[in-house]
């Protein structure tokens, strides 16, 4: 591992997350959605990326966090996985920050519950602590129980 | 398409995968002496080398077989280990490539294979496969030698003076001269320089400029370029987003008086539309491409077979999407080969069943309502639906009583079960089968249906539809819960609207389920707000029920009608279907999704996978699955045969068809009495007659003592049953729903045939009592035994 890596970061209610900065493709404001009924609870909806069809993935939702209030207006930032495109929704957008390897730690085993898999780690800065998405755990929601 | 056109279409694909396959063969070779062997890499060139042999030997290239029989000996002992990878090893087989590759531009311009003496690459090969210690000795010596041979390139088009001297006009001499005269000038032509000189005619050059030309365009791998599908696809996609854009610029200008912008848009228009149907067009190919391949097919197994076979194709001109055509090419095959195992008869029985001993398949394809259908017809022994219910119990598919309960049309469909695909004794008996589960599924995937049409003695005819492509296909947009969706319009069927007062009564309930009589039959209704779990909407004769139209759009999958009651139906368009992401790979509704004219996503529903959601068709596709439909029969049967028969005045009864052994008249006078029945006699049985008075409440006979007696009778273990009735009434073809179910055993429930009510029988239940109790009281115990 380098000495240094860059994270795009962003902010998702109280928690200040940041995924590698090579895997993000743009970052957008809300796009027009297509909800899909039956998808898991995670899933808002499918955007028009430029022709692409884009699923987008609301991550409040995911990390299990209370939902957004309804004038925060989220932003989009797409995330390029193995399987096409992801939207990861968010609630606001952070600056890309180069961190030093050596403020990085695992995640504490306190840390319990179901979203302790998407977070691959925490770097300790100055002000407060980064915690790193694995993108393609949390580009992929367990199947809704809804679906067949 | 002539014969030889055909067998020219062969061998130029042979070639041109075999100059691919050399290609390949070149780089693995150079990578394999540069690294040594790994297995992934030898076993790719053991198959290129085995796949040449072996369409060689198919083709009839025999000398081009047995130098790459040899050279797959070899391999064959590479691949094993016995051989290690040496210089020699590799030289040689390079040399056997080069060899190859020579035979094949000689093929490639004669159309037959030239005189070539491998004797000696041949000797070398054989003797790198049987001595392991020769060949070390031998190394140095004939790496150099077949490395020069290596780099002898293969005759390319011929010169324009070799075809003069070839068709008899100028000598040797003159082209020499000729040639040398054009160097030292420099400047015409050979050809010119020799009519100048009086050598030939102007004719005779220009005769062999053709020839040349001719020469030229035969070489497959110039008159024509392989693209990558996936980059016709990216193409097609672009223009789908060309297409796009062009309908919001042309939105834009409807309302804009500029005219310079105007008409710029409405050249952009007519560009969009060319180009797309462009590259609409680099993808399709007429079905004829596969087709041609199955005359040989016919023939080759009609011979195994000894049967006699004509094979016609009708619309070979028809164009497909190429991906469309690759995927059905198996399942065509397929479908081929079962007609003249299974179908068509030997030409002894074809004689004496009064037919020709020739039997005839025909295949047709036409393009219909933006799909494509595709027939294959043959005039054989036809598939016997008796035969085949048989067959699923004995299999073990069905139960004997779901089964029974099947129509005809139902159990000629049991041939696409895929508990059929696998005994060969069923598939004697049953006529077809052997992975027609595969051919189905493979069909369903790429957006098509199959259908079985068969009249036993008189032949069998499989019509597969098909979407023209995969990209674009037509759809009908519809909204539900505020949302667009599209439907392939491959599955639908019609529409029907109507107002809130006309749908209160017109839409019927059977407990919870919601039906609409289309035209005298029952079609399940199912609400996509419900079924998606956007909304809880009220169907229109339930309580709260908002005043609006019912728009009902009927579809149909597996043969199975239902109509999808939507909000509005808004209209058809071409939309080009793009993928779902992983997240929603699970959810077997939605086949995909689309981007609107207004750039809005929408989504494609799968007809299919919401229809087993809805409970329309049995969730269960494995054996099951037709023991299950009989089980959901409320939920709407396709076409059912029935006999409606009357006792007791308007009492109406029906029994399946399939059911009855016969329906025959008595003189009352033949009835004699055993035990507390009354029986006839009848082909050598006792039958015991069932008078459906005694055993249905209810029911009793208006008919006078002395009036002929109508008995159907029906066959239970091989032992006749007589049913007395008042009257026939009629048989019918119908759907069933079962509506009420009564007492369990003699009644199955009622349904509504013809508008009446008509109780259906469950008749095995009632003749195994009857059996059971008469051969308790029978005197002897001649009667077939209980199975």
């Amino acid at each position: 591992m380098a000495d240094a890596t860059q994270y795009c970061t962003f902010w998702v209610d109280t928690l200040y997350l940041g995924i590698d900065v090579h895997s993000v493709q743009e970052v957008m404001r809300t796009l027009e959605m297509t909800p899909v009924p039956l998808a898991s609870a995670s899933v808002v909806g499918l955007i028009n990326l430029r022709g692409q069809i884009v699923t987008a993935i609301d991550l409040r939702r995911r990390l299990g966090l209370p939902p957004r209030p309804d004038d925060q207006e989220p932003m989009n930032v797409v995330m390029r996985t193995d399987d096409g495109a992801v939207s990861l929704v968010v609630d606001e957008i952070g600056d890309v920050i180069e961190v030093s390897n050596d403020t990085f730690e695992r995640v504490p085993d306190t840390m319990q519950g179901e979203h302790r898999a998407l977070i691959r780690g925490v770097y300790k800065l100055n002000k407060q602590l980064l915690l790193i998405l694995d993108g393609a755990k949390t580009a992929l929601p367990e199947l809704s129980y809804a679906a067949n | 398409m002539s014969d030889t056109g055909d067998s020219n279409e062969i061998v130029n694909e042979f070639l041109v995968e075999s100059y691919e396959g050399l290609d390949q063969l070149d780089l693995d070779l150079v990578e394999l002496e540069q690294c040594g062997g790994n297995a992934e890499l030898i076993g790719r060139v053991f198959r290129c080398v085995h796949t040449i042999k072996g369409t060689c030997g198919f083709l009839g290239f025999g000398g081009l077989e047995s130098v790459a029989h040899v050279g797959e000996n070899l391999l064959s002992k590479v691949r094993d280990g016995s051989i290690g990878v040496s210089p020699d090893l590799t030289s040689a087989l390079l040399r056997l490539n080069d060899a190859i590759r020579s035979m094949l531009t000689h093929i490639e311009a004669h159309g037959k294979e030239g005189e070539f003496d491998h004797a000696d690459l041949i000797a070398a090969l054989v003797r790198l496969t049987d001595a392991k210690a020769a060949q070390v000795a031998s190394d140095a010596a004939i790496s150099e030698q077949e490395l020069a041979d290596a780099l002898e390139l293969p005759p390319a088009i011929p010169l324009l003076g070799e075809i003069l001297v070839e068709q008899g006009h100028v000598s040797t001499a003159d082209i020499a001269a000729a040639v040398h005269e054009q160097n030292q000038t420099g400047a015409p032509r050979v050809g010119e320089i020799l009519v100048a000189r009086g050598a030939t005619t102007h004719a005779a050059v220009k005769e062999a400029l053709e020839t040349q030309q001719d020469a030229r365009a035969g070489h497959v791998s110039d008159g024509s370029i392989r693209v990558d599908v996936a980059l016709l696809d990216r193409l097609m996609n672009l223009v789908g987003e060309l297409v796009l854009a062009r309908n919001q610029i042309l939105q834009c200008t409807a309302t804009n008086a500029d005219s310079t912008l105007n008409s710029t848009t409405q050249r952009l228009n007519l560009i969009t539309s060319e180009l797309q149907e462009g590259v609409m067009k680099t993808r399709m190919q007429p079905i004829g491409n596969i087709w041609s391949k199955l005359p040989r097919v016919v023939r080759d197994l009609a011979v195994t077979c000894s049967k006699q076979v004509t094979i016609q194709m009708e619309g070979a001109e028809t164009e497909l999407d190429k991906t469309i055509i690759e995927a059905i090419k198996d399942p065509l095959t397929h479908i081929v080969r079962n007609s003249i195992d299974h179908g068509i008869e030997s030409p002894r029985d074809r004689v004496l069943n009064d037919k020709s001993p020739e039997g005839r398949l025909l295949l047709r394809a036409f393009h219909e309502g933006g799909q494509v259908n595709i027939e294959i017809t043959d005039d054989g022994k036809g598939i016997d639906p008796v035969r085949l219910r048989a067959a699923a119990v004995d299999k073990g598919v069905l139960t004997a009583e779901a089964a029974a309960r099947l129509s005809d049309r139902e159990a000629l469909h049991l041939i696409f079960a895929p508990g059929f695909s696998t005994a060969a004794k069923v598939t004697n008996v049953s006529g077809r089968g052997v992975g027609m589960d595969v051919v189905k599924t493979n069909i369903e995937k790429i957006g098509g249906t199959v259908d079985v049409t068969s009249t036993v003695g008189v032949g069998t005819t499989l019509r597969i539809k098909i979407p023209l492509t995969l990209a674009i296909i037509p759809g009908l947009i519809i909204t539900s819960g505020a949302e667009r969706f599209a439907i392939p319009q491959v599955s639908l069927l019609e529409l029907v609207r109507m107002e809130h007062e006309e749908a209160k009564t017109r839409i019927e309930m059977i407990y919870d389920s919601p039906v609409y009589r289309l035209r005298g039959k029952l079609l399940p209704l199912v609400h996509l707000n419900r079924t998606l779990g956007l909304a809880r909407t009220p169907w229109p004769n339930e309580p709260g029920a908002p005043d609006v139209a019912t728009s009902i759009v009927v579809l149909q999958t597996d043969g199975v009608p239902f109509g999808l009651v939507v909000d509005h139906i808004n209209d058809t368009e071409e939309i080009v279907v793009k993928p779902l992401g992983k997240q929603l790979k699970g959810i077997s509704s939605f086949a995909g999704a689309t981007i609107m004219g207004d750039g809005r996503v929408a989504l494609i529903l799968d007809v299919h996978g919401l229809a087993q959601r809805a409970g329309v068709l049995a969730t269960d596709r494995d054996r099951h699955a037709a023991e299950q439909r009989t089980e959901q029969r409320a939920a709407g049967e396709p076409m059912q045969t029935l006999l409606v028969f009357s006792s007791g005045g308007d009492h109406r009864m029906a029994l399946p068809l399939s059911e009855i052994a016969r329906l025959e008249e008595f003189e009352p006078t033949l009835v004699e009495r055993t035990g507390r029945y009354d029986v006839v006699q009848y082909r050598d049985q006792i039958m015991p007659l069932v008078r459906l008075g005694n055993v249905l409440e209810g029911v009793s006979s208006n008919a006078a003592a002395d009036d002929m007696m109508q008995v159907i009778v029906v066959s239970h273990n091989e032992q006749y049953v007589g049913l007395v009735v008042d009257r026939i009434v009629d048989i019918v073809e119908t759907t069933v729903s079962v509506q009420q179910r009564r007492r369990p055993g003699t009644v199955l429930g009622s349904a509504v045939i013809q508008n009446k009510v008509t109780d259906i029988l469950d008749i095995r239940r009632l003749v195994q009592d009857v059996d059971e109790e008469f051969l308790a009281i029978a005197p002897t115990g001649g009667f077939a035994l209980h199975g």
